[in-house]
């Protein structure tokens, strides 16, 4: 590999480091403490709301209630939504007179912007009104990702908190969490991302296309919009639906390197800084850092191996011509090349975002086993907003739970002890992910009516369904294409993977963080499993990968391992 | 001398051939479905088994594996269970032997109850043991078996307890005071006693013995709940994982066999830990009865390993019990010589061990040899209540040593005066945590002896483990503040509880457990029966009140306080036994993937068979080696699950990293020398 990739992948490491103390630390004063940041300005807009909502937000809530609340508010946006698509042909800002969506393709989209995955089985220019973008999908963008944050804050609060006797098992207001993670953090991060973007030369315009002249001298509209501020919260809240079809492919979404690597930081930006504020509420930021190091760990390592494998020229060149000097080329953009390419793929499955700058199904096989495996290892390697760290949260407790017996104490992590109920919790939100991935990729495999959506036979076929059913549950929304993703079958099993991948995950997180809540602290001493330290993470790391590993080391073997172990052989698909 | 409770070997052809029996019998489904990762393996021999039948009756579809490979696949299957049986078998083995020598125990004893309510009154009738209940009265003379549980009301016995506590010498029981428990079944052997029977048929304390011994009443305790959780979600993901490789292998054009697929199952569900979870709980409870210790419920033992506080008695805990000499202090004006002298003679009739340890001090420091109290035509004076001295006199001489202000007293009235310095000396020794004797020789009061409660053997060096392993000691004693701080320095414990009362000792227990500690403590006497019941971990003596063994949750049948410290070791090691299993279990799985992922997929795809890392010698020997190591490492690890993991008290950051590379970089490499090996043998005997 290049030496200039490992140096630009240091950097980007670098930078990215820089920003999670700041990130996490302005979260820390949001959530958590009585001096939000710039008052005077979020303040009256703040209270606002909460006149408005008709909730009071000092009051707090159990972990049922806050559950409740998250569960109400996303069903009635699905809802909404689901409506507003269903009945887009009724509906104004319809230019192109678009018909309703039908029921399984409304479904879907609905759920997948609920759910924060932007899974997206239709051409947004051709299928969505201008209405439709942004009064059906746009928000959510913001609204899923708040949500995922919300979770994520209650369920840290149950665990981290120390109640005094008496006192009731409260773990903060879901309402006043998700209205200041909208006004103090998605929208101020997002004015800013969007003027960066502007910067470097992203459009933003209220004109909805441009009638130009081409080289040929046809005239042809080249569609155009709000793109900047659209793409600052389809990063930022690791989205990942695009404004337009070919997402961070496209040139007005993304024109340089440099917006390439803008949008990759602003990816990791809230998922890395999350850590920082972790170990803040824990009052220990070791603990915050020994999670952000495990995830960079596995995060290295998986860029290590796809940019090595999409840096080298594809067995395929020889025959064809092709000079194969610059990499694996096929299905990416020249002005990102195979090294940034494959860096963002890393970047975006990892963080369950799912924007893409380069088809993924064009990776050589090895190169697309690490953005699959990334998503399989159930979207921690920083992760979506939220959903990133308790995810990984949930894996310490594994890993605690397991090497901990070894120190000879009942397993306990940030001083509260590991008991059957949480174990129970644990082993609920671990299994959901490998069972629903495997079983309806195992489904897909043999049904006919999902095999005729393949566009691809032999391993790489089964690495597209594999991988599009990983994505769904993952919620991350990235797709390796070649899989006709409008059919019923798919439509509706996808639709139920997100479903599944989101609530299923969060409501157990919740009840965890409550019956975490329950428990008295114990005191942290000598005899304590230490959690900070550089054995934890290693630790960390390899039950991760084992766990991701044998689960998922069989389909795997059938999809992209034996296509490589083929392609070498010279049998290529 | 200990009888009953020696180390039984591993290897006790009687326990060994009974543990074979019961290895068949556990087989039985109603049985197995207690243990799900074992069921299923079950399961998966029967359909295995059933496969076989199928293919010797020739009726094998086309592709089918050989039938000798579904033979052996079958039968070590078969023998992953019943490795797992014996295990189990094996533990509960040794406390069923331990059952039936306590069961002869129970025959039928004819007690003597005293009909009528006072002990004296009436007279007495002849009823089985089995007729008594609570509050009966019975008489026991010497020869007599004490008919049940009780304590003693009148009188003061001899009792031989070596049914129970495997103890040959005697132990005196009594009325009143904290020696009056006694125990069903134990025999009288001196004098008589009147007995209240304190509980009912069939909840005697040797009822509850047995039924611990043998496991019967054995529930699972809050850890293994949990990691039992652990083992079956990870046994429903491989459940999952193989069930949906049919459709995926399909849509690669491999029909997998049902034989490889249950081979594979087998393999990934973590078995070794599954197999050995109910031997390494049951094998805990019998490591803490060869220990004399018998705990109540294994959670009491689960919580003894998390314990945060030890509360340990001064007297007979830490310190000896008995007073010994260390020092003497002449006043002012008096040589060494003269009160050493002095006190040799005030102290030779003494027979007290105070007494002793004063000549044998002199003797020893100022090689003053003991002369008999006959030559010296002396007279002893005993020590009394009322002039709290002793002595004796000699022609022209009286020597007196006892209490200071008593020998003070004794000086002024013989018209001797009383040097300031003694009273300094006095108090400086009491500070230091000693007694001072006075000594006195007519109206001269000649100088100090100091006397010290001495600290133990070794128990400094105790207490410095339980620092590292990070639980925190505390010293009860009944001395004021000054002395106990300065007996707590000398012992290395990290607390005082001074001036201690039952409700002290329940406050500081509870203020402990409010900081979120777990605590533990040691106790005989009624007024112990409190804190020992809201400690997490009570731990009472065998010579102890009823009231103080009901209260506890384990009873230490030797009567040796210091044992908690061996209890906190067996609780730590029974999770730690599990958590490196469980390690093991799940880091030998990737060495299996590579075994058996290969051979299913090598000959419709022979360009992946790099992937056999371990050149096993074909598809059908590499599995046949996984699953063959599968049951044969359960076999090699059952020592080990008895014995549990070897403990050392080491702090949590320098324990793990040794733990983690034995049994979990270990448990990566293991396999694939195990099953690489295997695969050779097969080849060599030509099976592959």
């Amino acid at each position: 590999m290049e030496i200039l990739a490992v140096i630009k992948l240091t950097l980007f490491c670098i930078i990215l480091l820089l920003l999670v103390r700041p990130v996490g630390g302005y979260l820390y004063r949001v959530f958590e403490s009585r001096e939000r940041p710039l008052l005077a300005v979020f303040g009256p807009l703040e209270r606002a709301s909460e006149f408005l909502c008709g909730v009071e937000f000092s009051k707090e809530q159990s972990w049922s209630e806050y559950a409740g609340s998250l569960l109400a508010f996303s069903a009635c946006s699905l809802l909404v939504t689901y409506l507003i698509l269903r009945c887009q042909q009724w509906l104004p800002l319809n230019d192109g007179h678009l018909p309703g969506l039908s029921p399984a393709l409304a479904f879907n989209t609905a759920v997948s912007f609920a759910t924060n995955t932007n899974w997206q089985a239709y051409t947004g220019e051709t299928t969505m009104s201008l209405f439709s973008q942004t009064v059906g999908l746009a928000w959510h963008n913001f609204l899923s990702a708040a949500v995922g944050f919300c979770a994520f804050l209650g369920f840290a609060r149950g665990l981290l908190r120390a109640y005094p006797a008496g006192q009731k098992r409260t773990m903060g207001n879901f309402w006043a969490d998700l209205t200041r993670g909208l006004l103090y953090v998605f929208i101020p991060f997002c004015l800013i991302l969007s003027l960066l973007y502007v910067a470097v030369g992203v459009p933003q315009t209220f004109v909805s296309s441009l009638p130009i002249r081409t080289l040929e001298g046809k005239t042809v509209a080249l569609p155009l919009g709000p793109v900047a501020s659209q793409e600052a919260i389809k990063i930022l809240g690791v989205n990942g639906g695009g404004f337009f079809n070919a997402n961070s492919a496209h040139p007005f979404e993304n024109p340089t390197p440099v917006s390439n690597l803008l949008t990759m930081w602003a990816i990791l930006l809230i998922p890395a800084g999350s850590t920082y504020l972790f170990g803040l509420m824990a009052g220990n930021t070791r603990q915050g850092w020994g999670l952000l190091a495990a995830m960079l760990l596995i995060f290295l390592t998986g860029a290590l191996v796809c940019m090595n494998a999409e840096g080298k020229a594809p067995p395929w060149c020889g025959e064809l011509k092709v000079d194969g000097a610059a990499g694996n080329l096929e299905g990416k953009e020249v002005r990102f090349g195979a090294f940034d390419s494959a860096l963002f793929a890393v970047v975006t499955t990892g963080a369950s975002c799912g924007a893409v700058n380069s088809m993924h199904d064009s990776f050589s096989p090895l190169g697309g086993l690490v953005p699959l495996l990334m998503m399989q290892l159930g979207e921690i390697v920083f992760g979506g907003v939220g959903s990133g760290i308790y995810g990984m949260i949930v894996f310490a407790l594994l890993s605690v739970f397991v090497a901990g017996l070894m120190v000879g104490r009942t397993p306990e992590y940030l001083a509260k002890k590991i008991d059957v109920r949480e174990m129970k919790i644990v082993m609920i939100y671990l299994l959901i992910f490998p069972t629903l991935v495997l079983a309806l990729s195992g489904w897909s495999a043999v049904a006919p009516y999902a095999l005729s959506a393949l566009a691809n036979k032999g391993p790489h076929g089964f690495s597209e369904i594999l991988y599009a059913y990983s994505s769904a549950v993952g919620n991350n929304g990235s797709a390796f294409a070649g899989l006709d993703a409008d059919t019923s079958w798919f439509n509706g099993t996808l639709g139920f993977a997100m479903l599944a991948g989101r609530f299923w995950m969060m409501i157990p997180i919740l009840a965890l963080g409550g019956s975490f809540a329950l428990k008295r602290t114990v005191p942290v001493g000598p005899g304590t499993f230490p959690t900070d330290g550089l054995l934890f993470v290693l630790l960390l790391v390899s039950i991760i990968l084992i766990f991701g590993a044998l689960t998922f080391f069989p389909p795997l073997m059938l999809g992209p391992v034996l296509e490589q172990f083929l392609a070498a052989a010279g049998r290529g698909f | 001398m200990k009888k009953s409770h020696e180390q039984t070997s591993l290897l006790d052809p009687s326990i060994l051939n009974a543990a074979i029996r019961e290895s068949v019998r556990k087989l039985s489904p109603a049985l197995m479905v207690r243990n799900p990762v074992m069921f299923i393996v079950e399961v998966g021999c029967v359909l295995t088994t059933a496969l076989f039948v199928r293919d010797l009756l020739g009726a094998s579809p086309a592709g089918a594996p050989p039938l000798w490979f579904t033979g052996w696949i079958t039968v070590w299957l078969w023998f992953t269970v019943m490795f797992a049986n014996f295990a189990e078998a094996m533990a509960e083995g040794r406390g069923k032997a331990q059952a039936d020598s306590l069961r002869r125990m129970r025959h039928e004893i004819t007690a003597r109850r005293v009909s009528g309510d006072a002990p004296t009154s009436g007279g007495e009738e002849r009823v089985p043991a089995s007729a008594l209940r609570k509050g009966d009265l019975v008489v026991c003379e010497a020869g007599d078996f004490i008919p049940g549980d009780g304590d003693v009301i009148e009188g003061i016995a001899f009792v031989d307890e070596s049914a129970i506590t495997g103890e040959s010498a005697p132990v005196i029981r009594e009325s009143g005071g904290d020696r009056s428990a006694v125990t069903g079944g134990t025999r009288v052997l001196s004098d008589r006693v009147v007995v209240r029977i304190s509980v009912d048929p069939g909840c005697s304390f040797l009822d509850r013995m047995i039924g611990l011994v043998e496991g019967s009443s054995r529930q699972k305790t809050p850890n293994e709940l949990a990691l039992h959780i652990l083992l079956v979600g990870l046994t429903f993901v491989f459940l999952v994982v193989c069930v949906t490789l049919v459709p995926m292998a399909a849509y690669a054009g491999v029909a997998l066999s049902p034989t490889i697929l249950v081979a594979l199952l087998v393999c990934l569900i973590p078995t070794t830990i599954g197999g050995l979870l109910s031997a390494i709980g049951i094998a805990g409870m019998d490591r803490l009865l060869r220990k004399n210790v018998l705990a109540m419920s294994g959670r009491a033992v689960e919580a003894a390993g998390d314990v945060d506080t030890l509360m340990l008695d001064k007297t007979g805990t830490i310190t000896l019990g008995n007073r010994v000499a260390v020092a003497i202090f002449p006043v002012r004006g008096v040589l060494t010589g003269e009160l050493a002298e002095a006190s040799q003679l005030a102290s030779l009739a003494d027979e007290t061990p105070e007494g002793r340890s004063i000549v044998v001090f002199l003797k020893e420091t100022y090689a003053l040899r003991a002369r008999e109290i006959g030559e010296l035509e002396a007279t002893f004076v005993p020590f009394t209540a009322q002039t709290r001295m002793s002595g004796c006199d000699l022609p022209g001489r009286q020597l007196r040593k006892g209490a200071v202000e008593a020998v003070m007293e004794h000086v002024r009235r013989l018209g001797g005066e009383v040097p300031p310095e003694a009273g300094e000396i006095a108090g400086r020794i009491a500070d230091e945590g000693g007694t001072p004797l006075a000594v006195a020789d007519g109206a001269r009061l000649l100088g100090i002896i100091h006397l010290k409660d001495m600290v133990k053997d070794g128990i400094r060096e105790r207490f410095e483990r339980f620092r590292m392993m990070g639980i925190k000691t505390v010293m009860i004693t009944g001395d004021n503040p000054r002395t106990a701080a300065a007996v707590g320095r000398e012992a290395g414990v990290d607390d005082v509880l001074a001036e201690a009362t039952p409700e002290t000792k329940v406050g500081f227990i509870r203020a402990e457990q409010a900081r979120g500690k777990l605590v533990a403590m040691t106790g005989d006497g009624t007024n112990d029966a409190p804190a020992l019941a809201q400690a997490d971990v009570g731990v009472a003596m065998n010579t102890g009140t009823q009231a103080a063994k009901e209260a506890g949750n384990m009873i230490d049948l030797d009567s040796n306080p210091t044992k908690l410290l061996e209890v906190v070791e067996i609780g730590k090691q029974l999770l730690m036994t599990r958590g490196a299993l469980t390690t093991f279990s799940i880091a030998n799985d990737l060495a299996k993937y590579f075994a058996i992922l290969p051979a299913m997929f090598g000959r419709a795809y022979p360009e992946i068979l790099p992937l056999n890392v371990m050149r096993l010698a074909s598809p059908e020997s590499a599995i046949l080696s996984a699953v063959i190591f599968n049951a044969l490492i359960i076999m090699a690890l059952i020592p080990l699950a008895l014995r549990g993991v070897e403990y050392r008290p080491l702090s949590a950051e320098r324990l793990l990293p040794r733990l983690m590379g034995i049994y979990g970089l270990g448990g990566v490499i293991a396999p694939f020398l195990g099953i690489k090996g295997i695969d050779l043998v097969l080849v060599a005997v030509g099976l592959a």
